[in-house]
């Protein structure tokens, strides 16, 4: 999709008729969901269910020209700065995909092998993704987080998270 | 006088020990995270929200009260100490600020920021306490139609007056409506959107797109383009001010609450503009306006105090109307919601002891705030200089945590994942933030009341325009047209004070190569600001 762009801005304009058109194409989304809203039998009021999403589908159509418009005309969206952030090289892909397998890993871990662990590993990764090589220190961190948050849920707020593999040792 | 009546017994509530507790924990949590880099008031909000899970609705929201005025304080202390503004309201506190900490005086800034905001946030509450029960009393006179076109007001607004780019900001609205419609329609039961995933059929919470946008996809933008270097922290001692330091600052703190107030309260506010404002208006009124651009107090104390007024009457439209107007109030919106009860006319009818328990904790929240952070900025400061790999693995380990707790589901570890990359996408293209969040939590509101209001006409498109929502929709279409408008309007209609001012904003920051990009946007966002303050003065608001 339209994020697949490099970082810098010279190469953004082409990127950002991507967006445009992804902008486009869920705004049709929407039109054609709603219209495939079958008739219901307890609607009440005169305007249906579809009615609100039929407009906003076609404003996000009417906006994704208008923005393909802007860009032609040389309109660039200003990519947003930040404390941490640094505009001027291209975006670093692999660190954020490393964030997204950490992250990933725990979404797919968290029940099975429980959240003191999987929550570790997401934090341990995400360090590690981010540049920190300090691994036994990240993992003593990563640990005493991840057993303190669950701890502070189950015994402060009583909201249990996962126990996975030490259920009955928790 | 039963204003006073009834805040009396919300202290009653609030000044329980628990309630008193969680009041404290809301301010230190709330000022601990908010000071971060790279966390704005919002953010912090969405991330204490699980906190608030086990909690009754009075404890959680009294909780709250305290995280939304510490994570704004934490704010401001980032944007002295830092010169790097988290959220666009504290542009212009980094503009003084931070020369003030450069040459020596971070403590005197520090202070000067945090009794401002204590004495607006208190004089400002007081106003909410008094006004809110009479503008909750009006709101229930109006009409389906009448709140369909506050809605609408508050959607272009938020668009409009924000942001450098309309085009990007209807787009961002756009996004928000889209999510705000998946799930099972109220009124026919039938599902939207869904595409037959059980799990959208409840809609998408709330707190897995305020997380997913500010959270997830903040520190997934800032890992693709991490700052490798190491940031220089201000550091700073105990806050205090001398005696000249007290007589230049009050009067902009009074002044500062008198401008922010207003401009928060109206349902189409946000504090950029209202700060922009002090803070020209200081300058103007300053009897050392060479300081200014150096480091002058009174450019702190006025823009300052205006935030946190400002704050405050954002409070008025969200707890009357239930119609937030920045992303924190959304966020806290979202909370209440969450709770089963829902902010608008009838709040202050039917939950008396919530509300007023509320009101009070603020005041709580805002006391708390000033005897906590006197004595902690040292603290704060060093909070500062965590590791970067550190704060972000952090950012995305709550974030995945209070997306799973919210429902126990993983399905939304993976819906959070995705929207974090739509808000990852949404910052690369300058697409703004906040319209989403609007879109998201007013969207629904926003239909019911068109649906409720064309089935009191039986259909007739003709009931939508009564005589109040006549009025917000030509406030509505000048706010559109606005960039015709001023192209007729003759040129010295633009006052010469804020066109200088504006060109000092940009030169006091573009100095800075460290953070040019922020300084670059702070501006676009400035002048924005000030295109909408005249917009505001012509329509008559």
């Amino acid at each position: 999709m339209s994020s697949a762009a490099p970082g810098g801005t010279t190469e953004q304009g082409r990127s950002e008729f991507g967006v445009a058109l992804f902008l486009a194409a869920l705004g049709v989304l929407v039109i054609v969901m709603a219209v495939l809203i079958p008739e219901s039998r307890i609607a009440r009021g005169p305007v249906g269910p579809a009615t609100v999403p039929i407009v906003v589908g076609g404003l996000m159509v009417v906006v994704a020209g208008f923005l393909a418009l802007d860009v032609l005309r040389g309109g660039r969206g200003e990519p947003e700065g930040g404390e941490d952030v640094e505009l001027t090289g291209r975006s670093d892909w692999r660190t954020v995909l490393l964030l997204a397998a950490a992250f990933v890993a725990n979404a797919v871990l968290i029940e099975p092998l429980g959240w003191p662990f999987s929550g570790a590993i997401l934090f341990w990764g995400a360090a590690f993704a981010l540049g920190s090589r300090h691994a036994v220190r990240d993992a003593v961190i990563a640990l005493g987080l991840s057993f303190g948050t669950w701890y502070l849920f189950a015994l402060g707020l009583g909201v249990v998270l996962p126990v996975g593999i030490l259920r009955g040792i928790l | 006088m039963d204003a006073f009546t009834e805040l009396i017994g919300g202290f009653g509530t609030a000044l329980t020990p628990t309630n008193l507790l969680y009041a404290f924990i809301g301010v230190l949590l709330g000022t601990a995270i908010g000071v971060l880099p790279g966390i704005g008031p919002a953010m912090t909000v969405a991330l204490l929200l699980p906190l608030t899970r086990g909690l009754d609705v009075t404890g959680a929201l009294i909780m709250f009260a305290g995280i939304y005025y510490g994570g704004m304080y934490g704010g401001s202390t980032t944007s002295i100490l830092l010169n790097t503004p988290g959220e666009s309201a504290s542009v212009v506190t980094a503009i003084e600020g931070n020369k003030m900490a450069k040459a020596g005086r971070a403590a005197q800034a520090l202070a000067t920021a945090a009794i401002g905001s204590f004495v607006a946030g208190t004089i400002a509450t007081l106003l909410l306490a008094v006004l809110a029960p009479t503008v909750a009393d009006l709101a229930v006179e109006v009409s389906p139609a009448d709140f369909f076109a506050i809605m609408v007001l508050a959607f272009i607004a938020v668009t409009s007056v924000l942001g450098s780019s309309r085009i990007r900001g209807l787009a961002a609205l756009c996004i928000g409506l889209t999510i705000g419609l998946v799930g099972i329609d109220i009124t026919s039961g039938q599902q939207r959107l869904t595409f037959g995933i059980g799990e959208l059929a409840d809609g998408i919470d709330v707190v897995v797109v305020a997380v997913g946008l500010f959270a997830v996809g903040e520190a997934l933008w800032t890992a693709a383009h991490l700052r490798r270097k190491p940031i220089d922290v201000i550091p700073v001692g105990n806050p205090r001010m001398s005696r000249s330091d007290f007589r230049r600052s009050w009067k902009p703190w009074l002044r500062g609450t008198a401008i922010g107030f207003p401009f928060g309260a109206i349902p189409a506010g946000g504090a950029e503009i209202p700060t922009f404002l002090s803070y020209v208006t200081e300058k103007r009124l300053s009897q050392h306006p060479e300081e200014f651009g150096k480091g002058a107090i009174e450019g702190v104390a006025g823009p300052e105090a205006t935030n946190n007024a400002s704050a405050a009457g954002g409070l008025v439209p969200m707890l009357t109307l239930g119609i937030p107007t920045t992303a924190t109030a959304a966020v806290m919106l979202a909370a209440i919601q969450s709770y089963g009860i829902e902010p608008g006319p009838q709040l202050f009818d039917k939950e008396p002891e919530l509300v007023w328990g509320l009101i009070a904790s603020l005041f709580v929240g805002n006391t708390v705030l000033l005897l906590l952070n006197l004595p902690m900025a040292p603290l704060w400061a060093k909070l500062l200089r965590i590791p970067r790999p550190y704060l972000y693995a952090g950012i995305l380990f709550f974030s995945s945590l209070g997306a799973y707790a919210a429902n126990a589901n993983t399905f939304d570890l993976f819906l959070l994942l995705a929207i974090g990359a739509l808000g990852f996408m949404m910052r690369r293209y300058g697409i703004p933030v906040l319209p989403a969040i609007i879109g998201v939590i007013l969207g629904p509101y926003a239909e019911k009341e068109l649906r409720r209001a064309l089935q009191l006409s039986n259909g007739d498109v003709g009931g939508l325009f009564e005589p109040i929502s006549i009025v917000v929709y030509v406030i509505v279409g000048l706010i559109l047209l606005w960039p015709l408008v001023r192209r007729f309007m003759p040129r010295k209609v633009v006052p010469g004070v804020l066109e200088e001012a504006t060109h000092e904003i940009e030169e006091a920051h573009s100095p800075h190569g460290l953070t040019d990009s922020v300084s670059v946007s702070g501006t676009a966002r400035a002048r924005q600001g000030f295109d909408g303050a005249h917009d505001s003065d012509s329509s008559g608001l």
